[in-house]
């Protein structure tokens, strides 16, 4: 596929720009997609207003009769004790965010340089058997986890690395590998070939010309693969739970979220509601300011990108 | 013109090229394949934390014992539901809303930006608020989604969602639905948008329909993004596991082979049962998978 697509996707397709005046059916067809599209629109947004309204309420006065009413007046005191905890509600998600914010950068950053580099080789340094062991590498990014978790805890119980925050960045750039190779190996097919035989003809080494021509072309594709994993990371929670066993001291905002809302007996929904809206925030930020990479990581997951 | 390349190449370069992802492919190796293998042994012991005895090799006793063991039947049978659901719904969902969106109309950027952010958000968010608006309680007692069923003069709809004792995995879905129809309208609106438009107008030409263009021309183009979409959906909906944790926790109504897979885990310290669960799911998805993948190679090879 030589478009890009999320080219396709963003693309105005010539129909589009059409300017001709409509006739009583497409008029009709025209206000039918808009009421539809509308439509959709309050089912897609549905779950985030009741986040954000029920987060305003304060922390006693939801209830589920309530939940799609807008606030009589905003309190935000739920956002304190989600954040902080008080005596009543211990729980709280600054800590396990903090540690999460750090783990995730960490493993994100790592992640990206790996996958540039085997990108780089899959892409432009082929050797006997490189697209085989690359489609080796692509069904890592299919298998179910679990399928490999019994041991990977059992290691990291016998290594004594399972009481740090470390494993989950070791897990998560282990098994991101495959896709951050395969967002740059495709990054990296569509830049020339005649770019490289230039630099060997100059006598460039493979790292040279890696140093000098395929990272400062870079950029777009470290973001995908950034914003990739910080995502993916972020809102893990397989990985999680099974190496930090769920212990309090390694919970990271998932563990903590779902520690929170799932004990049966408390019953703050408005403190619920703000957590899951604080810990869904830095994805939807990332997602707001480059959901155009975010949709291309997301593709490129199909195979197809 | 690439071949020739190769050629050029010396022994050292391309030996430069192995060198350098050496590590990933020895990582992989054991982290992906390794471990897969040693789970697949520990799943041919009676290996269990719980009940401790000396290891022996049991054979596949542990994976004719699932075959009887009606808590995996229930996890499977639930599986099944949850995925044809799941699958059918959010394909149907995209496609309608590419389909809107594939002509281009203004505001379309506004609309695409809205479906897709679900994608961005953790399932375990989402499970919480979804846990809460599906509350059984009905009529007077209604809160949340019953409740706005009443309102909108659908309260025949009214709903048990996820308690329900035979509805539990179809209402399990429709959050599913809600996060990933998105990703469905992506591939389907890339697909729509790689149809060359001279193809449309050719049809428009020979004086086909608007109804014909989609039918004849355009629908059969996206045979190869259907394919796509029931793969990803498929190995996606077979591994669901934060998501049904976030709704309904570990509850046999609503549980899972993965989440099943989990509870024999941490609960029952029966590593044995729980590896053996984890490769039947291994080998559910690779059946899916495998083929694509190959598929894929195939492909890659003609570029």
């Amino acid at each position: 596929m030589s478009k890009d697509l999320v080219d396709l996707i963003t693309a105005k397709p010539d129909a589009r720009n059409k300017k001709r005046k409509l006739n009583g059916k497409e008029r009709f067809w025209l206000i039918f997609r808009y009421i539809s599209l509308t439509f959709i629109w309050f089912l897609v947004v549905m779950p985030i207003y009741v986040m954000v309204i029920n987060s305003l309420k304060g922390v006693k006065n939801v209830y589920l009769t309530n939940a799609f009413k807008l606030p009589e007046k905003l309190d935000f005191s739920a956002w304190s004790v989600a954040w902080s905890g008080t005596d009543y509600f211990p729980q709280s998600i600054s800590e396990s965010m903090t540690r999460t914010l750090f783990f995730v950068i960490q493993a994100s950053i790592i992640s990206a340089i790996i996958g540039s580099i085997n990108g780089y080789v899959f892409a432009k340094w082929k050797f006997k058997g490189s697209n085989l062991i690359f489609t080796f590498f692509l069904f890592g990014m299919f298998i179910p986890y679990q399928a490999i978790m019994i041991p990977l805890v059992r290691i990291a119980t016998t290594l004594e690395i399972n009481k740090s925050i470390y494993v989950l960045i070791l897990a998560h750039i282990i098994y991101g590998i495959p896709i951050c190779t395969l967002i740059f190996r495709n990054y990296y097919e569509a830049i020339p070939n005649e770019l490289i035989e230039a630099a060997r003809v100059d006598k460039a080494s493979m790292v040279r010309t890696y140093r000098s021509i395929i990272l400062p072309l870079s950029l777009p594709a470290f973001v995908v693969v950034l914003i990739w994993q910080f995502t993916s990371a972020w809102n893990d929670f397989l990985f999680a739970i099974f190496l930090t066993g769920g212990s309090p001291k390694l919970s990271v905002a998932t563990t903590a979220l779902n520690f929170i809302t799932g004990s049966s007996n408390q019953v703050y929904y408005g403190v619920n509601m703000t957590a899951s809206l604080i810990v869904s925030l830095p994805t939807l930020i990332v997602y707001i300011f480059l959901g155009r990479y975010f949709l291309r990581g997301l593709l490129s997951g199909s195979l197809k990108g | 013109m690439s071949k020739i390349v190769k050629n050029k190449r010396s022994l050292s370069a391309r030996l430069g090229g192995l060198l350098f992802v050496l590590p990933s492919i020895l990582v992989v190796m054991i982290f992906v394949y390794g471990l897969i293998l040693w789970s697949v042994n520990v799943s041919l012991t009676n290996q269990n934390s719980g009940t401790k005895k000396a290891i022996e090799y049991v054979g596949l006793k542990n994976y004719t014992d699932l075959v009887a063991d009606e808590r995996f039947t229930h996890s499977l049978s639930n599986l099944v539901k949850f995925t044809v659901v799941f699958i059918l719904g959010a394909l149907v969902t995209g496609f309608i809303m590419s389909l809107l969106l594939e002509k281009g109309i203004k505001g379309e950027g506004f609309f695409r930006s809205f479906y897709l952010y679900p994608m961005a958000i953790s399932f375990i968010a989402m499970g919480t608020v979804f846990n809460w608006l599906l509350n059984s309680a009905r009529d007077e007692e209604a809160g949340g989604l019953n409740l706005a069923l009443q309102k909108i003069g659908l309260g025949f709809l009214q709903n048990d969602w996820y308690v329900s004792e035979r509805g539990s995995m179809y209402a399990m879905a429709l959050p599913a639905i809600w996060q990933m129809s998105g990703y469905v309208l992506a591939l389907f609106l890339a697909g729509f948008r790689g149809i060359p438009d001279d193809m449309r107008e050719a049809a428009r030409v020979d004086g086909a329909s608007e109804s014909q263009i989609y039918r004849h021309v355009l629908f059969p183009q996206l045979t190869p993004t259907l394919l796509t979409i029931l793969i990803i959906l498929g190995h996606i909906s077979m591994k669901a596991f934060d998501l049904i944790i976030g709704i309904n926790g570990k509850s046999y109504v609503t549980q899972v082979v993965a989440v099943y897979m989990w509870e024999a885990t941490f609960d029952k310290r029966d590593y044995a049962k729980g590896t053996s669960i984890a490769i039947v799911l291994l080998i559910m998805i690779a059946v899916v998978v495998v083929p694509y993948l190959r598929y894929n190679n195939k492909q890659q090879a003609y570029r």
